[in-house]
C-alpha cells in the first residue's frame, strides 16, 4: 500500500474487480489493522508482478474460483498491520515516547499524556525510515470495527459517474482498432480471404489472417466493423465441429447409462439397493451450452515499441497473458507488461487457460508492426466465440423402501471435461478425473446406505470453460430437484427432510437451511397460487440455501420473492456479500429462465446477440432477501456460491404448482 | 461531411462518415469514453444518452442524423434528477462490475426527469431495456425509490 502526504491510504489489489467487490474487500482488510479512516481508502489494481501478488491459492497472480478474499485474508490484515506499527514507530521517534503509549484511530495516531497527534498522511514519509516489522501481533477479530459493516465500495462513485476506466476506455496515440472475423464453425480453418472491399472503406488500413481468423486494422472503431463485414473468407471445415448441440446431447446422452463411466466415489452397493428397493426412481437431465454474456465483451489494448510491450486487458491471469504475449512476440516476460483494468464483467469468462485472447492481441500486433492497437469482440464474436458452460447430462437413479427412505442414490454425470487439454490438465485432473464437471455431485451434504457418483468425458470440438459456480451451476440443479422429488414421494417435508439426511459433521450445512426456513418462514411448498420451493448447495467453500416464491405467469416461472441464508466464514463486507448472493440469484435464474447456446446442423452457432440470448430484466427480478450467518471462521467465496441453489429452488416451486418437473433448461426452451 | 451539433453543452463539428453511430463518435472522435459498447442493436442500453432531453441508444443513432442536436452523457449530465440518482447509486453500492451503469443512471435519471414519483411499474417499464449482468435490479430499483424521494425533499 502507499500512504500519501495528502493522506490518503491506496492499497494495491492482486486480484481483479470484475463486480465481486476485490477493491473493497481487501482495502477493509488492511484499513481494519492500521486503524484507517475509510474515507481516505482507496484502491488501485497491483501491477503485474508473481512474486509479491500471487494467489496463494493458485501460485500465479490470478483470480478466479472465488478465492479472492479467502487467500488474501491474512495477507491483507498482515499488511495493514506492519504499516500501523512503522507509522507508530515513526511517532514515537518524532515525539520521543514509547511506542506502547500510542494509540491509532481513523487515521489519527495519539499520545494522550503529550498531547501530540499527527495523522497518517504526517507521518508517511517518517515511516519510511522505519523497518518493516514481522509478525506484527493481529487484532482478536471480536474487536474489529470495520470489517463487518456497511462500507460505501471504493469504485461505486467512479462507476456511477461514468469515471471508471476499462481496457475499451484505453486511447493511445496513434491507436488503431481491430475488429477479428472469426471462423463460424469451431475448428474451421481460413482458405482464401478476399480482402478487397474492405480495403476500399475509408479508414481501413490492413486486413491480415492471424491464427484465430481474419484481422481488419482501421483508424477507428466504425472503420474496423464496416472493412469486416466487406469480407468475404473461404473457411476450411474438414477438421470442424458440424454437429449440431442436440446431436451433441444426442451422443451424450448414449453415453449415460446405468454403470458407464469411471467411479468417483461412493459407498455400499448401489446396484442391491437399487434391486431390492421398494420404489425406483429414475430421471435424466440435459443442461445446454451457456454464453458468459459480460456486459463488455473481450477488448484489450496492446502497444508495441521497440521490444517493449504494454497491454491493458481485463486480465484474470496477467501472468499468464503475459507468458502468452511474450511468446507470440518472441520477447522475454520481463519485455511485457501487462496492466489489469477494471473488467465488466467476467463470470469465468476472462480467465482462460490458453490466454486464448492475449494470444489474439498480440498476433495482431504481430501482424500490423510497432505501434499500439485495440482489439474489440462485438457481441456476436463474444456470443459466438466458445468457452461456454459445457453441455451436461446427468443420469439419476434411487431407491425408496417401505417407509419412504432413500435406499441408494446412483448419479452419473456426462460432459466434456473443462481441464484436459489445457495447461492446467496437470494441476487439476487426477485418476482421469476432471472435478470441474461434477464438482457438487461430489461430497454430498446428505448421506445414504448407498451411493454412487460416475462421470464419463463427452467429446465435443466446442471450447468450455468455467462458468460462475462451474460444475455447481448443473449438479445443484440435478441433486436439489431430484432429490426433492424423492423427499415428496417418500411423504416428507422438504426441509425437514433433508436435514433429517445431513450428516452429523455438517453442522454449517443444517444451520443454513434452518435459517433460510425461519426467513422465508417455512411450512412447505403451499396450496395457492404462488408456491415455494427449497434448494442448498454449498460450493467454493459457502454455505448457501434459498427458498423461492413462484407464481405462472403465462406459462413461465414468475420469481417473486427470495430468501438467502449464507455462511461464508467472517462477513468482512457484508453489503458486498448481500450484493453477490443477489446478482448470483438473478445470473442463475435468467439463465434458467432464457438461455442456451445452440448449433444449427452445420455446427454455426444460431445465438448472436442479446435479442436471441434473452438475458434477465429488471422487471423480473425478484425481492431478495439476504441473511449471512454470523462465523468467527476464515472467510470463504462469495463471487459463486450464490448462484447454485436458485434454479432448483424455482423448479422445486414449480413442481408444486403445475406438476411437471423440469428436466431440461432453459425453462423457455425456444430451440428444441 | 461535417456535422455539428452540442454535446453536454459544447458545440462539436464531427467530420465523419455519416453513418458513423453516435456511440463511435462520442467514444473515438470526441473523447468522452463513459457511454459504452454492449450489443451494437439496442438491445442492452449500456450506450443510453440523452438526445434533445430524451434517452436515446447512441449505438443505433447515425451521425448523419444529430446536425442541431443536443446530447448528454454521463460525463454532462446534469440538473436536480442526475444528482439525486448518482448520489443514491453510491449511498446503496449499486454498481457491480460498473460497465452498464452509466447507461442505468442515464435511463433512470430519464423517468425521473418524466415522472418524478414513480410506481413500481414504472420503474419496471423504464429500465426493462437496460440489461444489467451482474443483475444489480435489486439495488437499482431500491437507489430510483430513494433518488425519487430525495427529489421530493
Amino acid at each position: 500500500m502507499r500512504v500519501a502526504p495528502d493522506n490518503t491510504v491506496t492499497v494495491l489489489v492482486k486480484h481483479i474487480e470484475i463486480g465481486q467487490g476485490a477493491n473493497t474487500g481487501l482495502p477493509v482488510l488492511v484499513a481494519e489493522e492500521m486503524d484507517a479512516d475509510w474515507s481516505q481508502v482507496r484502491a488501485e489494481a497491483a501491477p503485474e508482478d508473481v512474486t509479491l501478488y500471487k494467489n496463494l491459492a493458485f501460485g500465479i497472480q490470478g483470480t478466479g474460483g472465488s478465492t479472492g478474499l479467502s487467500n488474501s485474508y491474512m495477507q491483507m490484515r498482515e499488511a495493514g498491520a506492519a504499516a500501523r506499527a512503522m507509522l507508530v514507530d515513526a511517532a514515537g521517534r518524532r515525539w520521543g515516547v514509547p511506542a506502547t503509549e500510542i494509540t491509532v484511530s481513523k487515521g489519527v495516531v495519539s499520545h494522550e499524556r503529550s498531547g501530540n497527534s499527527a495523522t497518517f498522511g504526517e507521518l508517511a514519509e517518517e515511516a519510511m525510515e522505519s523497518e518493516i516489522p514481522v509478525g506484527v501481533q493481529l487484532k482478536d477479530p471480536a474487536d474489529f470495527t470495520l470489517v463487518g459493516t456497511k462500507v460505501t465500495r471504493t469504485d461505486s462513485a467512479a462507476k456511477s459517474t461514468g469515471q471508471a476506466t476499462f481496457a475499451l476506455d484505453i486511447y493511445r496515440d496513434g491507436m488503431k482498432t481491430v475488429a477479428l472475423l472469426h471462423p463460424p464453425q469451431f475448428g474451421a480453418t481460413v482458405v482464401t480471404v478476399d480482402d478487397s472491399a474492405a480495403m476500399q472503406v475509408a479508414g481501413v488500413r490492413q486486413v491480415a489472417q492471424v491464427p484465430s481468423g481474419v484481422a481488419v486494422i482501421a483508424d477507428n472503431t466504425f472503420a474496423a466493423l464496416k472493412g469486416r463485414d466487406a469480407l468475404s473468407v473461404e473457411w476450411d471445415t474438414s477438421s470442424a465441429e458440424t454437429r449440431s448441440s442436440a446431436q451433441i446431447a444426442e451422443a451424450f446422452r448414449a453415453q449415460a447409462q446405468p454403470g458407464a463411466g469411471t467411479q468417483v466415489e461412493g459407498n455400499g452397493d448401489i446396484d442391491d439397493a437399487l434391486a431390492g428397493a421398494d420404489r425406483t426412481f429414475e430421471a435424466e437431465y440435459l443442461f445446454p451450452y451457456l454464453a458468459h454474456a459480460s456486459m463488455e465483451p473481450l477488448d484489450g489494448v496492446i502497444e508495441v515499441k521497440d521490444g517493449e510491450v504494454d497491454a491493458w486487458i481485463g486480465s484474470q491471469f496477467p501472468t499468464a497473458d503475459n507468458q502468452t504475449i511474450a511468446g507470440v512476440l518472441g520477447l522475454s516476460p520481463e519485455q511485457v507488461r501487462v496492466h489489469t483494468m477494471f473488467a465488466g464483467g467476467s463470470f469465468g469468462r476472462r480467465a482462460t487457460q490458453g490466454s486464448h485472447f492475449a494470444a489474439e492481441l498480440a498476433n495482431v500486433a504481430k501482424a500490423g508492426g510497432d505501434g499500439a492497437y485495440k482489439l474489440m469482440w462485438t457481441r456476436e464474436n463474444d456470443m459466438r466465440g466458445g468457452y461456454y458452460r459445457p453441455l451436461t447430462v446427468h443420469k439419476l437413479r434411487a431407491g425408496l423402501d417401505a417407509e419412504g427412505n432413500i435406499t441408494g442414490w446412483d448419479n452419473l454425470v456426462v460432459n466434456q471435461s473443462i481441464m484436459m487439454g489445457t495447461p492446467m490438465e496437470a494441476m487439476a485432473v487426477q485418476n482421469g478425473l476432471d472435478p470441474t464437471s461434477y464438482e457438487g455431485s461430489n461430497d454430498l451434504p446428505y448421506g445414504f446406505p448407498a451411493h454412487r457418483l460416475s462421470w464419463a468425458r463427452g467429446e465435443a470440438g466446442v471450447p468450455v470453460l468455467w462458468w460462475r459456480s462451474v460444475g455447481h451451476t448443473h449438479t445443484a440443479y440435478a441433486v436439489e430437484t431430484f432429490l426433492d422429488e424423492l423427499l415428496e414421494a417418500g411423504g416428507k417435508d422438504a426441509v425437514e427432510g433433508r436435514l433429517a439426511l445431513m450428516k452429523d459433521e455438517r453442522p454449517r450445512d443444517a444451520a443454513v437451511l434452518r435459517r433460510v426456513a425461519e426467513m422465508a418462514d417455512w411450512s412447505g411448498p403451499g396450496t395457492g397460487d404462488t408456491r415455494f420451493g427449497v434448494a442448498y448447495a454449498r460450493s467454493f467453500g459457502s454455505y448457501v440455501a434459498q427458498i423461492a416464491e413462484v407464481e405462472d405467469r403465462n406459462g413461465v416461472p414468475h420469481v417473486r420473492r427470495v430468501w438467502c441464508a449464507v455462511d461464508c466464514g467472517v462477513a468482512v463486507t457484508p453489503d458486498v456479500i448481500a450484493a453477490q448472493m443477489e446478482g448470483g440469484i438473478g445470473y442463475g435464474l435468467g439463465h434458467a429462465l432464457y438461455s442456451q447456446i445452440t448449433l444449427d446442423d452445420t455446427g454455426r452457432v444460431r445465438e448472436s446477440n442479446f435479442d436471441t440470448y434473452r438475458s434477465l430484466r429488471l422487471s423480473e427480478m425478484p425481492q431478495i432477501e439476504v441473511s449471512v450467518m454470523d462465523s468467527t471462521a476464515n472467510p470463504t467465496g462469495v463471487g459463486e456460491p450464490g448462484l447454485p441453489p436458485i434454479a432448483p429452488a424455482v423448479a422445486n416451486a414449480w413442481r408444486s404448482l403445475t406438476g411437471v418437473s423440469r428436466r431440461d433448461l432453459p425453462f423457455v426452451n425456444r430451440m428444441s | 461531411m461535417s456535422t455539428t451539433f452540442t454535446v453536454n453543452g459544447r458545440e462539436v463539428t464531427v467530420d465523419a462518415d455519416p453513418d458513423t453511430p453516435l456511440l463511435w463518435v462520442l467514444r473515438d472522435e470526441l473523447g468522452l469514453t463513459g457511454t459504452k459498447f454492449g450489443c451494437g442493436i439496442a438491445a442492452c442500453g449500456a450506450c443510453t444518452v440523452m438526445l434533445d432531453g430524451m434517452s436515446r441508444r447512441s449505438c443505433v443513432t447515425p451521425l448523419s442524423t444529430l446536425d442541431g442536436a443536443r446530447v448528454e452523457t454521463i460525463e454532462g449530465v446534469t440538473g436536480p434528477e442526475a444528482e439525486v440518482v448518482q448520489a443514491a447509486w453510491v449511498d446503496i453500492n449499486v454498481p457491480q462490475c460498473g460497465y452498464c451503469q452509466s447507461g442505468q443512471v442515464m435511463a433512470a435519471t430519464s423517468l425521473l426527469q418524466m415522472i418524478p414519483k414513480p410506481t413500481d411499474e414504472e420503474i419496471d417499464n423504464a429500465m426493462a431495456g437496460n440489461i444489467c449482468r451482474c443483475a444489480t435490479y435489486v439495488r437499482i430499483r431500491q437507489a430510483i425509490r430513494q433518488a425519487s424521494d430525495n427529489l421530493e425533499a
